[in-house]
């Protein structure tokens, strides 16, 4: 497929501009969405082709467009809510916890909420503690809702079709820090199926298994770990709910060592739920614990000297991939 | 409690009388379902509890006969009027309070979630003013669809607590959608006095987003079915949101199980309303007073109803359970 280069924030774009096209149901809703294209410009030049009534500013409310994108789910549209920062989803818990991830267990399967709640995640970008955090774990827990957390712009643009187009609630976490990041994307229409993780990289010696942006920290860990004669797999989760449990074990069993790496808080996190897959599905296989890095389990503190020591970096994760190889 | 300011009789009524003869069944409907589930409850027969809406017969009747059957309506916890009104079927009710494979939601919802898409029910819902936001955003897919369907938002007095009310009553406003909240003032708040609990005037929450809203006395079924109409054609129009806060009474408990009362009301109130304000006892007044029905035709009226409920209430003590595999089915769609 001939590609070219684009931004993730050109991919998110692209995806909602396409599927918005395709199908009438499609619309948007979220604060600064419309003339503005978000704070981070995402959405820029969506309401001159679609209207301001199919990309809706609206006002300071984040429970009440994520009530209003569920009710209108339930009755054959397809919103996609924008929550500006992840943080915000504190705001928005009932209706999506509550509401949209249970109504259709709830009805006996007969009612749907096919809506997308678009969000961010991501620390280091010194907005400190209620603009940084990385909460995925929180929505990944319940069950009802689909949460995906894309690394790259080319999954983000299937990913992101292929939510619009589930019949499920489906959470799409974008780490801020990567809307200026390019790749690859093809010219011609795909979707990437929720629930398939992708082998980013190949390797033989340890599996680092990561998540959004994490992903890039891994494989730039790979980089440094082949100069030390380490071969690094690289398992790009994609969603973390539907869990892509069998290349996640098969890439364990094949290396015997994996890290788990997400940006979310360590404690009874996406990085835990992970290790118990590959401790449970690959433990006769396994030479080593496996181990986990997430965020630190402290509130994401302003200083950028502090900031930094919070999340994993491609030299924390270099190290704990040596040790668990014996060559530390 | 001070009197709504409008009078009872404004309504003075232009039923005919087969449409009295159905508010008045349709309501006998509910309040005999309810005594029902009560006996259920105390036979135990019934996995945990329910709310009952006895008192309250005339809001859901009025204002579901002034809605088509495409019309949306969310409801709460004290649910089951709202649902029969709308007009789901009492079997299949039973045998979800039952928990049996045939209810409404195959049983996994319960008596505080029953849904029913064929008749617009978009699901009843435990998260007290939980549906607020459902209901708006139903309102606002009529709207976008260009139909001309109406959503209505029924919760207790008790939500007007909640944030998520009142932003979506601003959104709503700003973008007229056709909804219209229905406020149903029992007074209580579980087991607290809303004059506890709410601040200002009920009323006035709404008139500051600008909404268009009416008090009414809520025993009064043809004053709350004349308001309805009036309300939900002014929305099918375009003409945007309305508030209607209905006077009513909880003459049970806040559950089923809730039997001692004294400590937040007094016996003397709930007798007081059960006397001089039950719906049902005054619409049957008026029935006969303006000839509609004499004593003879509400009685059959009632042994019809008992009957359909005794039957339906059999089908579901009778019903099966769900396969134990459905307990892992329909969580995604």
């Amino acid at each position: 497929m001939p590609a070219r280069e684009i931004t993730f924030s050109q991919a998110i774009n692209e995806a909602l501009a396409e599927e918005m096209r395709r199908d009438p149901r499609v619309f948007i809703i979220g604060e600064d969405v419309a003339e503005a294209g978000t704070p981070f410009k995402v959405l820029s030049g969506l309401v001159k082709e679609f209207g301001t009534k199919r990309v809706i500013d609206s006002p300071i409310s984040e429970a009440g467009i994520t009530g209003i994108g569920v009710g209108a789910a339930m009755t054959g549209l397809r919103p996609v809510v924008d929550i500006m920062f992840g943080d915000f989803i504190t705001l928005t818990m009932d209706q999506l916890v509550n509401q949209a991830a249970k109504i259709h267990y709830m009805s006996g399967g007969k009612l749907k909420v096919p809506m997308v709640l678009r969000t961010t995640l991501g620390a280091t970008r010194r907005s400190a503690a209620q603009h940084s955090q990385s909460l995925h774990a929180w929505l990944s827990h319940t069950p009802g809702l689909k949460v995906a957390v894309a690394s790259t712009p080319h999954d983000a643009k299937g990913l992101l079709k292929s939510a619009i187009r589930d019949d499920n609630p489906v959470i799409f976490f974008e780490d801020k820090m990567m809307y200026q990041l390019k790749g690859a994307v093809p010219t011609e229409e795909y979707i990437i199926p929720l629930g398939v993780a992708d082998v980013k990289r190949v390797g033989s010696d340890v599996t680092l298994v990561a998540t959004s942006s994490m992903v890039h920290v891994a494989l730039a860990a790979a980089d440094t770990l082949q100069a030390d004669g380490i071969s690094a797999e690289v398992v790009d989760v994609r969603t973390t709910v539907p869990l892509d449990r069998q290349t996640i074990i098969e890439s364990a069993k094949k290396t015997s060592r994996a890290i788990v790496i997400d940006e979310g808080y360590e404690r009874y996190g996406v990085t835990a739920e992970i290790a118990s897959v590959i401790a449970d599905g690959a433990f006769y296989y396994l030479d080593a614990p496996v181990k986990r890095m997430g965020a630190m389990d402290v509130p994401v503190p302003f200083s950028p000297v502090l900031e930094d020591q919070t999340v994993p970096t491609a030299e924390s994760v270099a190290k704990i991939a040596k040790m668990l190889c014996g060559k530390t | 409690m001070a009197r709504p300011k409008q009078s009872r009789t404004k309504a003075a009524s232009a039923l005919s009388r087969d449409q009295a003869l159905h508010l008045y069944r349709q309501m006998l409907k509910i309040r005999l379902f309810e005594e029902q589930v009560n006996q259920l409850y105390l036979a135990a027969k019934m996995p945990g509890l329910a709310h009952l809406y006895i008192g309250e017969e005339a809001i859901a009747v009025g204002v579901c006969e002034a809605l088509r059957r495409d019309d949306y309506i969310t409801s709460t916890h004290r649910g089951h009027g709202h649902c029969l009104a709308k007009g789901a079927s009492v079997d299949k009710m039973f045998a979800e309070l039952l928990g049996k494979a045939p209810g409404y939601c195959r049983g996994k919802g319960g008596s505080m979630h029953i849904a029913d898409q064929d008749t617009g029910n978009l699901g009843a819902n435990a998260i007290v003013g939980g549906s607020a936001g459902i209901a708006t955003g139903a309102a606002m897919s009529a709207k976008m669809r260009g139909s001309d369907q109406v959503a209505v938002c029924f919760f207790g007095e008790g939500a007007l607590g909640q944030g998520l009310l009142y932003e979506v009553m601003n959104m709503a406003s700003l973008w007229k959608l056709p909804v219209i909240y229905v406020c149903e003032n029992n007074q209580y708040n579980e087991y607290t006095s809303y004059r506890e609990t709410t601040a200002g005037e009920v009323a006035a929450r709404a008139e500051a987003f600008g909404i268009h809203t009416e008090t009414i006395e809520g025993q009064d079924i043809q004053l709350v079915h004349a308001t309805s109409l009036t309300l939900v054609e002014r929305a099918r129009r375009g003409e945007g949101p309305a508030f209607l806060q209905c006077h009513t009474y909880r003459f049970y408990g806040h559950h089923v199980g809730d039997i001692d009362r004294s400590y937040y009301r007094s016996k003397q109130e709930e007798e007081e309303w059960k006397g001089k304000r039950d719906p049902l006892l005054l619409f049957a007044e008026w029935l006969q007073k303006s000839e509609m029905a004499d004593r003879k035709l509400l009685d059959q009226i009632q042994n019809e109803i008992a009957m359909e409920i005794k039957e339906a209430a059999d089908f579901a003590i009778n019903a099966s359970y769900p396969d134990l595999d459905e307990v892992s089915q329909d969580v995604y769609a």
